[in-house]
């Protein structure tokens, strides 16, 4: 199913050899509320207490355009092709700055999304898919990409428990799909998991449930990465890895 | 992308000091004097995308995908915003640089030629692009005569074809010229010889404009 040799989706990174990139790139997908940045502080705190370097990057963090896209997303401004070549150049100048490097020194690279939700955010709204693949032929292949699936009505409750407030965005509300917020934000929702469902056969995602638990979640997560990093050869992980939460144990 | 819209896009290419820009310029005012709708617009002039590239050159922080990127946002910007929709409204369009100049630049950055093309897939192709042709020479010239301080990226010295910026702004335009060359064909350009004095080359893109393109019907209706 996945490539054994590393690469790019397309037409990759000019002057860039995949194949000196040892490191590892594992992706973890959902929407808001879906328990993502928790699942990744996990996962990190559990790598590095096994002594294993990790990198993080996520989207519209980029040194190059963060705060441009961050003034867009306010004005609701830019067309659509725009916002995606926008969003575009966000994910290359981390993908060259920090994913390509840390990968060449042999990190795990732990990525809050990665192109998926860009495409999926895009081809909701109505984009071509041919256009969005040649466009991410820059991206690398990622050695594992999670997708946590949480029931849309769940990830409403969960957002509010935490702002009690439905984000415009991650609600679809420039889609028209409804005038109410809350409905909106179903339906968008909705919309989004159909989508990364199409996406499915073409990018082998590991779909996780995400409804449970944080720590049944994460076991799952461990599981599938111990077992792609064992795969490799070197990775032993503690037999019986006692706690599931490192971060307490290092306080 | 193939039907019918009411305006025209007219662009113009070339390399840097071919005087393209002075021409479309004249072009410009000459139309405008006729009472006719005319929208202007220029390469890397978007104000919410300007901002980060200017950040990005001065910082040094663009790669040749990130600068190929950029500029294409830049373009969408000003396309989707104020371009498509003259157009439809029945403008002509004017282009001081269009995606041309990105297939060119990008292209001699190292990016792969197709993924640029499909990255400006969205857009029209202009009904006339005009090629202001200029021996290297003279292109050179005029710029190193006007204005010896090059930029950085302007000078091509993110390629390190040489460590004196004028030296690398001549091998940079060479590249350039080279990819223009190719595109003649490819995409029907209309080529003005640059040597000519600017009269004669405007007198031949006015002769060029008025022939292709029905002038009259571009104008604004009066109200009486």
């Amino acid at each position: 199913m996945r490539p054994q040799e590393r690469c790019f989706y397309g037409d990759g990174i000019v002057r860039t050899d995949p194949a000196t990139l040892t490191g590892k790139l594992v992706v973890v997908e959902g929407a808001d509320g879906s328990g993502r940045s928790t699942q990744i502080r996990l996962l990190r705190d559990w790598l590095e207490g096994e002594g294993i370097p990790t990198a993080d990057v996520g989207l519209a963090r980029s040194m190059l355009v963060s705060a441009e896209l961050e003034q867009a997303k306010l004005g609701n401004v830019l067309g659509r092709t725009t916002m995606s070549l926008f969003y575009a150049t966000d994910f290359a100048d981390q993908l060259e700055n920090i994913i390509i490097p840390a990968m060449a020194a042999g990190f795990v690279v732990l990525a809050d999304r990665y192109i998926y939700t860009l495409m999926v955010r895009d081809l909701v709204r109505g984009a071509d898919p041919a256009w969005l693949q040649c466009l991410y032929g820059i991206a690398l292949v990622p050695d594992l990409v999670f997708h946590l699936r949480v029931a849309p009505r769940k990830l409403a409750q969960r957002t509010f428990r935490k702002s009690s407030e439905l984000d415009f965005w991650e609600s679809g509300m420039d889609l028209g799909l409804s005038r109410d917020r809350f409905d909106s934000f179903i339906r968008y929702q909705t919309l989004v998991q159909r989508s990364f469902a199409t996406m499915q056969d073409r990018y082998h995602f590991i779909e996780v449930n995400g409804n449970r638990s944080p720590t049944l979640v994460n076991r799952q997560l461990r599981e599938e990465i111990a077992a792609m990093l064992r795969a490799d050869g070197g990775f032993e992980p503690v037999p019986n890895a006692a706690s599931y939460r490192p971060s307490a144990r290092l306080l | 992308m193939d039907t019918e819209l009411p305006g025209r896009l007219i662009a113009v290419e070339g390399l840097d000091g071919s005087g393209k820009s002075t021409q479309i310029h004249l072009l410009r005012h000459w139309l405008e004097q006729q009472g006719i709708r005319v929208f202007f617009s220029e390469w890397n002039s978007s104000v919410l995308v300007k901002s980060a590239t200017r950040k990005g050159k001065k910082r040094n922080l663009l790669t040749p995908t990130t600068f190929s990127l950029i500029h294409a946002t830049d373009f969408a910007d000003r396309y989707e915003r104020q371009m498509l929709p003259l157009l439809r409204a029945g403008y002509l369009v004017l282009a001081d640089r269009y995606m041309f100049t990105a297939f060119a630049r990008d292209a001699v950055r190292g990016v792969q030629p197709n993924w640029v093309r499909s990255l400006y897939s969205f857009a029209r192709e202009p009904d006339m692009t005009l090629y202001f042709r200029a021996p290297l020479q003279v292109a050179l010239d005029r710029i190193l005569f006007g204005r010896p301080q090059l930029k950085y990226h302007e000078a091509g010295m993110d390629l390190g074809l040489a460590d004196d910026p004028v030296e690398s702004f001549r091998i940079f335009q060479g590249l350039i010229m080279a990819k223009y060359e190719q595109m003649i064909d490819e995409y029907g350009f209309d080529v003005v010889d640059a040597t000519q004095g600017a009269e004669q080359q405007q007198a031949q893109v006015r002769d060029l404009v008025s022939s292709r393109v029905d002038l009259p019907s571009y104008r604004w209706r009066r109200s009486r």
